[in-house]
Order: structure tokens, then sequence, then C-alpha cells
């Protein structure tokens, strides 16, 4: 950067610092920062500013460590990114004001703030994509693990298989549950298989269809469904809805839907004296 | 807590986050378990056909009172390809996309006001009302 810049900045730290921790208080609120004590949040623009700085004495054109640690620091903490976004444009339009103000001609004062633009713009970008590449990779890996959670096969006796619905079924996961269920079905050998759908929070018509399709795939491998896990006001909907459940024993709890499936396998269960 | 809300639906889980809403309002509104539970169906039913055959749209949710009723109105509206026979769409079983074809029909009955204004290539609004007893 341009020496005279630099030298202008060092020489006006304290009015730039001044303003600029003005301008930070205005824009509290923007940052839904309310619950963050004023100590803290001075203490944290400080040092913002502070690192805002040190990139100016480096004369780097992308952010240093310091930065990227810091910026990582505060979003693991439940701060916005747009918190030091802002707080590098509020630099710039600053510094613009104190540029102004030292009695620059006029194209010396666009070419030193065109030369700013040009090393602030890649730190927000930078800033930017790492803070989107960071969110990226979370839901790519929280995708992964509720696919892993999504639709499991357990063999809970000799050819009874159970498997708990829990949460909201969309397309990608019926998918999930028909696979799931046929290839278990075959691997454990299942003549049973209890499908739970007491976590199931609604059961329109896109997720009866799926369970309909579920159960007549699994009778065509030589296993009978029973739908378990059936809430009042879920059968209440499903009634009014007009779904025709009729092919497949359906039972309103867990334990129940078991017992029927003993039975079919022709077992029982005992109390021991 | 507001007791209006308006979810635009453009994919599958803006079904979700619509019946979610349609759902916290019925809560507010002091509706029982089991007519949350149709509120919510329905509001899936309908939000899903805008996911489905329109593509996008959008799924208002707000309290209505009508002397000295108070009750919680669906409107689900989107600019889609519209419904070509309406008589049709709300018979049970007929469906366009493979489905169970209850889903019309399936709202009727769950709700107590219900309305479609549609028209072809311009979209379609759809109108429903559960009264508080």
């Amino acid at each position: 950067m341009d020496k005279l810049v630099i030298q202008l900045l060092n020489e006006s730290r304290e009015r730039i610092y001044n303003r600029w921790m003005d301008e930070m208080e205005r824009v509290r609120d923007e940052h839904r920062l309310q619950s963050i004590t004023d100590a803290a949040y001075e203490e944290t623009n400080k040092e913002l500013f502070e690192i805002i700085y040190t990139h100016i004495e480096q004369n780097v054109h992308k952010p240093t460590d310091r930065m990227t640690e810091f910026a990582e620091h505060l979003m693991k903490i439940g701060w916005r990114l747009s918190y030091i976004t802002q707080g590098l444009q509020n630099f710039r339009r600053i510094i613009l004001a104190v540029l102004l103000d030292a009695n620059q001609s006029n194209e010396k004062v666009y070419s030193m703030y065109d030369e700013i633009d040009r090393w602030i713009d890649p730190i927000v970008n930078q800033l930017i994509n790492e803070s989107a590449k960071n969110w990226e990779d979370t839901v790519s890996i929280q995708k992964v693990a509720l696919q892993e959670l999504s639709a499991p096969l357990i063999p809970v006796f000799e050819n009874i298989s159970v498997m708990p619905l829990i949460g909201t079924i969309d397309t990608e996961r019926a998918k999930l549950i028909m696979e799931n269920l046929l290839t278990g079905v075959i691997k454990h050998r299942s003549q049973v298989v209890l499908i739970d759908i007491t976590g199931v929070p609604v059961v329109d018509t896109m997720v009866a269809h799926h369970i309909i399709q579920a159960a007549e795939a699994v009778r065509l491998v030589g296993a009978q469904c029973i739908l378990v896990g059936i809430r009042p006001e879920i059968a209440q909907t499903i009634v009014n809805l007009g779904i025709d459940l009729g092919q497949f024993p359906t039972k309103s709890t867990l334990f129940k839907g078991m017992k029927t499936a003993l039975e079919m396998t022709k077992r029982k269960m005992i109390e021991i004296e | 807590m507001n007791i209006q809300s308006c979810v635009e639906v453009r994919n599958e889980w803006d079904i979700v986050k619509a019946r979610q809403s349609g759902r916290n309002i019925a809560k507010e509104l002091g509706f029982g378990t089991v007519d949350q539970a149709r509120i919510t169906t329905a509001i899936s039913e309908l939000a899903r056909n805008i996911y489905l055959y329109a593509g996008s749209g959008e799924v208002a949710i707000e309290r209505v009172e009508n002397g000295g009723k108070l009750g919680l109105k669906i409107e689900a509206s989107d600019s889609g390809p519209g419904i070509k026979d309406i008589r049709k769409v709300m018979e049970d079983g007929f469906t366009t996309s493979g489905g169970l074809g209850a889903g019309l029909p399936g709202v009727k009955r769950l709700m107590d006001e219900f309305t479609i204004d549609s028209k072809e290539n311009e979209g379609t609004v759809i109108t429903s009302i559960k009264w508080l007893r």
C-alpha cells in the first residue's frame, strides 16, 4: 500500500478508532448481540480493530492467521460473520472520511480509496468463502449422519425385525426405508417386520403411500409387515384422508405388534415363575 | 407470538417449515391434538401439491374470526399450471402423479371450509378454514 496512506492511517489512528467504535455500537442490534455485555462487546471490537490495523501494517491482501482464527472463534460462540464484514466496511467508510478531511486532491483521494478497496475486498471475500465452506462441510456431514440414523432395521428375535421411524419422511428417506427394509428382510431372514411410526409427526397421503408401497414390497419377498405406533390423532387423520391401510395389520403400540408378530411365528411371551 | 405466518414453498423442507408454523399457530389458538394433527396434515397436503405440481408458491396461515367463532385459515397459492378439471381432482383416487389421490378430497374432509380457485396456466389458490369448537 502507498506509504502515504499508511502514514496517514497511523497518524489518525485514534480518531479512526473512536469513530469506528461509535459506528459499531450503532449497528450492534443488527447482529443480534444485545445479550453480550457492553464490556465484552467493546473488548471484541477493540481486538477486531487491532487485527484490521495489523493488516495495514503488514501490508497483506488476505486475512492473516490471526484474523481467520478470530473469525472462527466468533462463529463458534455464535456471532454472525456479518459483524466482521460490517466492521471492515465501516472501517473503509471512515477511512474515506478521514482521507477527505486530510485535504488531498480529488485524484489522490480517489487513488487511495481505490487502493483501500482492493485491500479490503479480498479479505472480506476470503472470510465469507471460508465460512461458507465451513457451513457446507457441516451440512454435508450432518446429512450423512442423518442418513445413517434415518431407517435402521433391527433384528429383535429370530424372524422378527423392527424398523423404528422417527421424524419427517421425505422422498429421499422413503427410498432408504424401502431399500433397508428389503435388504434387511432378506439378510436377517425375517418373516415379520414391525414398522413403528410413533415418532413420525405427520402422516399425510405421501407418507402413507410410501408405507403402503414398502409393505407391499415386503410382502413380495415373502415377509409380512405390521404397522405399529399409530397414535389416536394420526388414526383420525388417516380415516379423514380416506387412506386404506386394510392390506396389512396395524397396532397401536410396538408391544402389541410384537405380541402379534410372535403369534404369527408360532411363539408367545410367558411370565416365568 | 404472531398469529399469522407465510411460508414460501420451494423444496421439500419448506413443507416441513409450513406445517411446523401451522401446528404452532393451531396450538396457540387452542385447538386440541386431533385438530392440530388435522390442520398440520392439511397444510402438508396443500404444500406438497404446490411443490409437486407448481414447483413453487406460498402457504399463508392466519387466524380468522366470524361472528364470535374463531378459526384458522390456510391459504395455499401458486402460479403454476392450474387445475384443468376441479371436479375430477375432488374425486377420491384420482391422481396424475402416481400417488394415492386422496390429497385434496382428504383436505376437504380434514377441514371445515374448502374452496378452490384455479385458472389454467395462471395458478391456483386454495383456501381452507378449520373452526375452533
